[in-house]
């Protein structure tokens, strides 16, 4: 039984349908942003993997670049999550609704 | 066969964690699910050869992204799950519905790489040492990476702006 890249591929997929639905179905602002971060995780797998079966480092690095980014996005996101909690005391999105047109 | 014996037990740990943080009510059991599932994509790295991109992802995701996510968790309290109410059982349906649909549409179109893809990994003498990432990541992508750290740099003034800055509520005026 040879674990092959198609395996990686199909676990990342998994892994991102799961996030997707977790960023549908969850109200509170924490738990949908962890989801966010388990579909970038996902993503930096699929990139792994395919850098493995090709032979290109460029797969590796691209994944660097991702958890530098989602990084950021972190710092901003909590920040934000925390100022909005600060001003609300809560932490569900239905409650959130200042930009309702 | 002890590769996938590793990879077996690791995936079922990652998809396990993912399922336990979508579903679970309390916030830190979600926190611990996430975790363990970022250990065990960093197990499947090193399995995939990927030993720089393995530690970087326990020493990053595992260590900061997460303690950062529990520190934060704790400063604004555990939530309640009666504060949200039930999640309409429409919205369940449709989750699921659009989640396991998402993942067959994923796997049907990438089918060609499941029927055509090489049996195994095509190069296997491919090794993501540091010094190979660097050697790329320093020659090739200097400007992205520098890019990086401006984008890094931005990001922490953002978040001292936003906790320095940011607007106080009637009570922590009434406090002050």
């Amino acid at each position: 039984m040879t674990v092959t890249v198609v395996w990686y591929l199909v676990l990342a997929a998994a892994l991102f349908s799961i996030g997707v639905g977790g960023v549908l179905i969850r109200r509170n602002t924490l738990v949908m942003f962890m989801s966010i971060e388990l579909m970038l995780n996902s993503v930096n797998l699929t990139f792994v993997a395919l850098s493995k079966d090709l032979g290109l480092i460029e797969g590796q690095v691209a994944a660097l670049f991702v958890m530098v980014v989602a990084a950021a996005e972190v710092t901003i996101g909590l920040a934000i999550i925390v100022s909005i909690f600060r001003k609300r005391s809560s932490a569900n999105v239905d409650e959130l609704a200042e930009m309702k047109g | 066969m002890g590769i996938a014996i590793v990879f077996i037990i690791f995936a079922a740990v990652a998809l396990v964690g993912a399922v336990v943080m979508v579903t679970t009510s309390n916030t830190v059991y979600a926190a611990i699910g996430l975790l363990s599932t970022m250990f065990s994509i960093a197990v499947l790295y090193i399995l995939l050869d990927a030993h720089f991109i393995a530690m970087v992802q326990v020493i990053v995701y595992a260590g900061a992204v997460m303690t950062l996510f529990l520190f934060v968790i704790m400063l604004i309290g555990v939530d309640r799950p009666e504060a949200y109410g039930p999640v309409a059982i429409g919205q369940k349906i449709m989750t699921v519905v659009v989640a396991v649909g998402l993942f067959a549409v994923i796997l049907l179109a990438g089918r060609a790489a499941w029927v055509t893809g090489s049996s195994a990994f095509g190069t296997p003498d491919l090794n993501g040492t540091i010094e190979n990432v660097a050697d790329e990541l320093f020659g090739t992508w200097t400007i992205v990476f520098l890019s990086t750290v401006m984008l890094l740099t931005i990001a922490a003034l953002g978040t001292i702006a936003l906790a320095y800055f940011g607007e106080v509520s009637d009570d922590e005026e009434a406090t002050l």
